[in-house]
């Protein structure tokens, strides 16, 4: 079984460490130097932690066989629901009851962890050999579960390890002390992908939640469920409805006592931002939200009254909302009027909110132009921005993706909106956008992207798979005269489906970025996030 | 607070006068079980701590008394009574109890048992901010026989037209074939809208209603509205479509088109909330649409939205009629993995008791009785040589030696003589049937209550 050997590895790998940390006092010894302070605190440190890591790889795995039964019995049939209900928390109250026992004891490892690793960085410092078979062995092993590290390694997001057993149980154990229900996969994932979450519309995420919502916020309920079936989408959209429900909840929200009102409310978000997350992937602008949110609510000072505060907070998020996506959205649209000139043909992409800011906004100011709207199955989201544009009375084309490289002559420029900037100016926007890129550049058709600065983000991406998301499989599902023909695609277990969300596209097919600092290359996207960090 | 339950547990009845005119419908046995406790058990499972009951003195007094009742349920209840005579309707009764009312309501009617995922219901009323969200289900065939019922079947009560739209989950046009005289009337506004729409007539209206606040605010304005379901269900659906308030023709002056003109523009006004424009942009950002082919936006710009959820399986009853009563009886014990027979019964090693029976706590069932496909209830005592068949016995019946009970509905403290032969008959409450008395097909009940019709 993959546990008892994932648990032989690294005992073998703990054996060989020891013996490295024998070889060198051994040789220490030799060369006669004493065992200084630092080693000798370095070794009886390393003694803990092997114990301790021998504990938890015993516990774990009793854990991960709860945490089946539970998962297990939680999506079974509404119809069964009662017995369900009553099986369920008992072994869920047998975990939770453990869980805040291994809570304490990664805590202490962590403090351990970090005080070895300055001590043993001062010794490796002197002893080049010892460095280098430390960083050897710390490869091998897991880079979390071990202590043995040099530098401190980045933690990958949870939500792009989903077959990393040990991350399911972090995740499933952090939930748990949340107390918000955790959503499970659905259907056969593609191998490329299998690391992703793939949710299915059937399992609302409100399945497990008590009505009326008591744990979480109603107001957060209603919005996660907004998200999953898709009537808040769109990266504009999904931060204005999460600010909007932060608002309600810091309305609603009255200190505990003897508790800070900084420190509290961060504490209450958490479990909303991961009922969010399960039910939809955050958005890099979400992401950026929450992360000002969260700075605004701990620098409130602590002799601010409550009512103050809350005040304040309001403030704050509707200055956010004012200054980064709708006074934005006005200074890019002045920016892209320049350059949309009379005669000219554009080519959108799906519905941006911002492109289709634009685009209005030059119709009033008397420009002559027309659009061609492309669009994609199975979201076809081109319909809605099609209906937009013709409402305001500009002349439309519609065509689907697959006729691009056939009207791209006809084309003088290319709008494209974004869900993010990354930090190497690649481009992640809507699965396709790169596919149109491509091709416009092969046509040598100037590629425009429009952005707001709050969507940029520091994460670093060169392909599609790494980060994605992965939406409901069924939706490509299509009956057409009463027949349909993968209505048992599970059946058939050579067949996967595949409903990707996003794609990266690389700069060298972007040719300028708008954003409301101005028109900008794509390689100047770091030093922007520069500029952002040290204004803030 | 998301959503407050109400439970209207002051129905009388009416249907099905032979059951309820000496127990009140809120306490008839079902599964020996009483009604109320299965919309009671539904809203315990799906999460909700505290359910305002409103019913009359006397259901009150027995959800103080009855142990079943005290011990299985651990909801908070806040019993309101009403009087009886007051005949008020289920809006009064919200209305009644406008004070209590502090967030959106969940109205479930004493007579639903259904195993029902709630959340369906409620994560419509949620995800799209409706103003109604319904349960309705398929109607089942009784196939059992019921008694006292002469000749075929009628056609039954009347049928509900619902309309829904391609989706199947907002609801477009309701209406009962009472209130409709000639034919089936609908507006251009709604056909403008929603030109796919599918009329269905074979739905069980499960009265489960997710009402917004701003609905208890309208009621306690409008006086008029006595019913739920009669009145306010069948205009807050034709209201999705009506012409807004800046369009309504000024030149029309009259009292009442006045005291209406009011009543819609409160039921717009209450319905819209703080942190409108941010709700608003949000939804103009957002690339989503709920029909495609005209150029309006989401939800054609209409503040007031009606869903309904349509169970396709699983059990949904409405206790009202006596057919509903006996299927209810037929299929409810299978749910609930109770032991079929109560510790506390007394039944004798020779008696025979079928797996599909169940038999209440504190009976008696002695030697050489046979018991197949019935429910016995509470307290009844069934003496020697008795056979009983199909057949639903309620709490506190005496059956005498050696009768033959088959396909009937025995009710509370009646007393079968002994010998008796009763095939399909309806036994009213604390009846005697003579001993050695055949009859079939009847309904048996007492003067005074035929009085009462």
């Amino acid at each position: 079984m993959a546990d008892s050997d994932g648990r032989q590895v690294v005992s073998i790998n703990h054996s060989t460490e020891e013996d490295v940390k024998l070889q060198e006092v051994v040789q220490a010894k030799c060369e006669g130097k004493e065992l200084t302070k630092e080693e000798k605190q370095r070794l009886r440190k390393e003694k803990k932690q092997h114990k301790k890591n021998k504990k938890d790889d015993r516990g774990p795995p009793e854990k991960e066989k709860e945490k089946e039964k539970a998962s297990v019995l939680a999506p079974s049939k509404p119809a069964t629901q009662s017995p369900a209900h009553k099986a369920a928390p008992v072994p869920v109250n047998a975990s939770a009851s453990e869980s805040p026992v291994a809570a304490e004891k990664p805590a202490k490892s962590k403090a351990e962890q970090r005080a070895e690793r300055r001590a043993r960085q001062d010794t490796e410092r002197a002893s080049k050999q010892g460095k280098k078979e430390g960083g050897q062995q710390s490869a091998s092993s897991k880079p979390k579960a071990t202590p043995n590290e040099l530098q401190p390694v980045k933690r990958l997001p949870e939500h792009i390890q989903v077959d990393d057993p040990a991350a399911l149980k972090k995740l499933a154990k952090k939930l748990e002390r949340q107390q918000v229900p955790l959503r499970s996969d659905y259907g056969y994932k593609v191998s490329l992908f299998s690391h992703l979450h793939q949710y299915s519309r059937k399992n609302p995420p409100t399945q497990q939640i008590s009505i009326p919502a008591t744990v979480i916020h109603p107001s957060i309920v209603r919005l996660g469920l907004q998200y999953s079936q898709g009537i808040i989408a769109g990266s504009n959209a999904r931060s204005v409805a999460l600010l909007h429900a932060f608002k309600q909840v810091i309305q609603d929200y009255s200190t505990p006592p003897n508790e800070e009102l900084s420190r509290d409310l961060v504490n209450k978000l958490s479990p909303y931002i991961s009922f969010l997350s399960q039910c939809r992937p955050l958005s890099a602008s979400m992401g950026n939200a929450i992360k000002y949110i969260k700075k605004e609510i701990s620098n409130i000072p602590s002799q601010c009254k409550e009512e103050e505060a809350k005040r304040r907070l309001q403030e704050c998020i509707d200055s956010y909302i004012n200054e980064k996506i709708i006074l934005a959205s006005e200074a890019i649209s002045k920016y892209a009027i320049e350059k949309i000139s009379d005669g000219d043909v554009i080519l959108v992409y799906g519905c941006s909110s911002l492109v289709n800011h634009i685009l209005c906004e030059a119709f009033e100011k008397q420009r002559k132009f027309r659009v061609i709207v492309v669009d994609s199955r199975p979201r076809l989201e081109g319909r809605e921005a099609l209906r937009r544009l013709v409402k305001k009375g500009i002349r439309c084309t519609y065509v689907l993706i697959s006729a691009l490289s056939y009207i791209l002559p006809e084309v003088s420029k290319v709008f494209l909106g974004a869900h993010a900037l990354l930090a190497n100016g690649y481009v992640m926007s809507r699965v396709g956008t790169s596919q149109i890129a491509l091709v416009a550049k092969a046509y040598n058709v100037p590629v425009l992207v429009c952005c707001e600065t709050y969507k940029f983000c520091e994460r670093v991406q060169t392909d599609s798979f790494e980060s994605n998301e992965l939406d409901d499989p069924d939706d490509l599902i299509v009956t057409r005269n009463g027949k349909t023909h993968l209505e048992n695609w599970q059946t058939v277990k050579s067949l996967g489906l595949l409903n990707l969300v996003y794609d990266v596209t690389p700069p060298d097919f972007v040719d300028l970025v708008i954003t409301d600092l101005g028109m900008i290359p794509c390689t100047s996207v770091p030093v922007v996030l520069r500029v952002k960090n040290v204004d803030q | 607070m998301e959503l407050q339950a109400v439970l209207m547990a002051a129905g009388g009845g009416s249907r099905m006068m032979d059951l309820t005119y000496n127990t009140p419908k809120p306490l008839l046995p079902v599964g020996n079980r009483p009604l109320i406790w299965y919309p009671l058990n539904l809203l315990e499972r799906v999460g909700f701590e505290e359910v305002i009951v409103i019913t009359t003195k006397e259901v009150q007094k027995a959800l103080s008394t009855d142990q079943r009742l005290k011990t299985d349920v651990k909801l908070r209840l806040d019993v309101v009574c009403i009087q009886e005579e007051a005949d008020m309707g289920t809006a009064d009764a919200l209305r009644h109890i406008q004070q209590k009312i502090k967030t959106d309501i969940l109205v479930v009617s004493c007579d639903l048992i259904t195993d029902v995922a709630l959340h369906e219901v409620v994560d419509l009323f949620r995800a799209h901010s409706a103003t109604l969200s319904i349960l309705m289900s398929k109607v089942h065939e009784f196939t059992e026989t019921v008694p006292g019922q002469k000749g075929k079947k009628k056609a039954g009560e009347q049928r509900d037209f619902v309309g829904v739209d391609v989706t199947g989950k907002r609801l477009l046009f309701m209406a009962n074939e009472a209130d409709l005289d000639e034919g089936l009337v609908l507006r251009k506004s709604i056909m403008r809208k929603h030109p796919r729409m599918l009329i269905k007539t074979g739905l069980l209206d499960g009265h489960l209603y997710c009402l917004k606040r701003s609905v208890v605010d309208f009621l306690v304005h409008n006086k008029c509205v006595t019913s739920i379901r009669g009145e306010l269900v069948p205009y807050l659906v034709r209201k999705q479509f009506s012409k807004s308030l800046n369009s309504q023709n000024a030149t029309e002056d009259s009292e009442k088109n006045q005291k209406q003109q009011d009543a819609h523009h409160n039921l717009e006004l209450l319905s819209t909330s703080k942190d409108e424009a941010l709700l608003q942009l949000a939804r103009e950002r957002s690339c989503w649409n709920d029909h495609r082919g005209d150029m309006s936006e989401a939800y054609h710009g209409g503040k007031l939205r009606c869903y309904v959820h349509i169970m396709e399986e699983g059990m949904c009853y409405r206790v009202n009629t006596l057919a509903a009563y006996i299927e209810a009886n037929r299929v409810v014990p299978k749910l609930f993995e109770d032991p079929p027979i109560h510790p506390a019964a007394v039944v004798s090693e020779r008696s025979l008791v079928g797996s599909d029976s169940i038999i209440g706590p504190l009976c008696q069932i002695s030697d050489k009785t046979s018991i197949k496909r019935s429910n016995v209830g509470t307290s009844t005592t069934i003496k020697e040589k008795v056979k009983i068949t199909n057949s639903i016995i309620m709490n506190g019946v005496t059956i005498e030696e050696g009768c033959n009970i088959q396909g009937s509905v025995i009710c509370n403290n009646a007393v079968i003589g002994r010998g008796a032969d009763i095939k399909y008959c309806l036994v009213g409450s604390g009846q005697h049937v003579e001993p050695e008395a055949e009859r079939t097909n009847e309904v048996i009940v007492g003067s005074d209550q035929l009085m009462e019709i």
